[in-house]
């Protein structure tokens, strides 16, 4: 135990910290949620702590699973090598039960959703790690959370104290850049953040122009559209906090008084999204290999973008004259939106549409070697930034599901 | 031609390294995913966004860069990386150190055997200085020499 509060002070100590601050929110989440061979290392430390008896303070949820072999489409050597990189997931999870994490169903990178239940409140301090979690939770909810690596997020769990730097400080969380959003209709979540990520890198921007948009009002579709650009944002650069003026909690109250002084504008018209998408580069052997398999939801989809885009699909292979998706398509959800879904009319109509739920992690699925040789499509920019999965914006992903022209 | 430059240290050491230079950000968990996976014990970047680094041995470099980018298991991934010995020699960055690389520098630093000396804030000049192959020294006091 006095190791681990004197890693984490530390940590502070990089960072000038003055002071601890205790965790008041009232549960973590971990990065950490896959038994990687590899990571052994990982492992053994926490068994280490864990014969000290040192546990979390804090019950708290953990990122997606990395496996779903009833689910997800995979063949059999597939399968063999997934035993074999996640040898160390039974381990790994009965660590997690001994930790503390909130329960068998807590697995998912939107904890942050109703359904899931861990939801902060605003001003709350968390000792948090999930790049995607983390700026969702600082943006949108008004949570206090650095970007926390894994294991240092849990660290701060179990000693229930956080040195206090950055995101936690008003200071830290005032902007470093104002984007201006010119484009013409709302511009593609992953595409736009992305492009902001990638010119901010970890500074916090103000953006005007999205509530033209997206309304004033944090709404199911604002929710779902800032949770995607968060993530963008978080995978593509490193943001950990945003502001959108006239919508999220802090730029509603204090408006401009948010920027600092001669801070750089980024302007983000039509053109410059387009160049951002041709910009990515793509590492399959064959550019034009005909997709094996689809991921929507990295983050996880919400409740609302699930019907959405059964009525979306649905509609599509109509128009299409299709049945079923001509490509393999696999929609991810926290375990807890899932069954809400399922409660919905919607759920047998996305299955008849061929479409699978799961609530992996696309990420971790991707990580196996015979999957990344695999032309896999995605609609998601952290997806694309962390395998081979080629990004398309939304639209262009329905077309090719769906086989729909044009 | 040597120059020197004076950083800050945030986890202590020595070292004599070639430089490997990253002039955007460095994105830990893409850049050693795949070294890691497959286990390449040349340790190869695998970011096919780091036009710089992407293809190109880390293990025992002088890993000059701005600061870290990406996902919240760069730390873990930093530190995982250094308890199977297959670190760079130091990393040395130019800007502030981020905090996630500040968490896997300092969780080697604490909970394993690995030597990485750190060293941030050193500087513009620095990064736009240094270049592939040249040897860098770090000395205890957050000194940088390259030649």
């Amino acid at each position: 135990m006095a190791r681990v509060m004197q890693t984490l002070v530390a940590y502070g100590e990089a960072f000038d910290a003055e002071r601890m601050v205790p965790v008041t929110s009232q549960y973590g989440h971990t990065v950490i949620s896959f038994g990687l061979g590899i990571m052994k290392p990982i492992y053994e430390l926490y068994d280490k702590i864990l014969s000290e008896e040192a546990i979390s303070r804090q019950p708290f949820s953990a990122d997606p699973r990395p496996v779903d072999k009833k689910n997800v489409p995979a063949n059999f050597l597939q399968n063999i090598v997934f035993d074999f990189m996640y040898s160390q997931q039974g381990r790994y999870e009965e660590q997690l039960k001994r930790f503390g994490i909130l329960s068998e169903d807590a697995y998912t990178c939107t904890c942050y959703l109703p359904q899931v239940g861990n939801t902060p409140k605003r001003g709350e301090v968390l000792s948090w790690a999930e790049s995607s979690a983390v700026v969702y939770a600082n943006s949108v909810l008004g949570a206090r959370c650095n970007r926390n690596s894994g294991m240092i997020e849990l660290f701060g769990s179990i000693a229930g104290c956080i040195p206090e730097f950055g995101l936690l400080t008003d200071e830290g969380r005032k902007a470093d850049w104002v984007v201006e959003l010119r484009t013409a209709k709302l511009p593609d979540a992953q595409l736009f953040g992305s492009a902001v990520g990638m010119k901010v890198l970890e500074q916090v921007p103000y953006v005007k122009g999205l509530d033209r948009f997206l309304g004033t009002e944090l709404n199911d579709a604002a929710c779902a559209y800032l949770k995607d650009f968060g993530a963008a944002t978080a995978s593509n650069g490193s943001v950990g906090l945003y502001h959108i003026e006239n919508l999220t909690p802090e730029a509603v109250d204090f408006g401009e008084s948010l920027i600092r002084e001669g801070a750089p504008v980024y302007v983000v018209d039509d053109a410059e999204i387009e160049r951002v998408k041709n910009s990515y580069p793509c590492i399959w052997k064959d550019l034009e290999a005909k997709p094996k398999l689809c991921f929507m939801g990295c983050p996880h989809m919400t409740l609302s973008q699930l019907i959405e885009w059964t009525q979306r699909v649905d509609a599509a292979l109509e128009e299409a004259g299709q049945k079923k998706v001509v490509i393999p398509t696999v929609f991810t959800a926290a375990p807890a939106v899932l069954r809400a879904f399922e409660e919905t009319e919607y759920a047998n109509r996305l299955k008849r549409c061929g479409v699978v739920t799961s609530s992996i992690c696309p990420l971790m699925y991707m990580n196996n070697p015979l999957c990344k040789s695999m032309p896999v499509i995605t609609s998601s920019n952290k997806l694309r930034t962390y395998s081979s999965a080629r990004f398309y914006p939304e639209a262009e992903i329905l077309r090719m599901i769906t086989g729909l022209k044009g | 031609m040597k120059k020197i430059f004076q950083g800050h240290v945030v986890t202590p050491g020595t070292c004599r390294a070639e430089a490997l230079v990253s002039h955007g950000g460095f994105n830990t968990l893409a850049s050693y995913q795949t070294p890691m996976l497959l286990g390449d014990k040349q340790v190869k970047c695998s970011d096919q966004n780091n036009r710089d680094l992407y293809q190109k041995s880390m293990l025992g470099k002088a890993l000059c860069l701005p600061e870290t980018i990406g996902s919240t298991t760069g730390g873990m991934a930093l530190y995982t990386v250094c308890a199977t010995g297959k670190q760079p020699a130091c990393m040395l960055f130019s800007k502030h150190i981020d905090s996630l690389a500040a968490a896997g520098a300092i969780l080697a630093a604490y909970w394993t055997d690995a030597k990485m000396p750190v060293i941030d804030r050193l500087g513009e000049d620095f990064l736009e200085y240094v270049k592939d192959g040249m040897t860098v020294e770090v000395k205890e006091n957050g000194v940088v020499e390259v030649e």
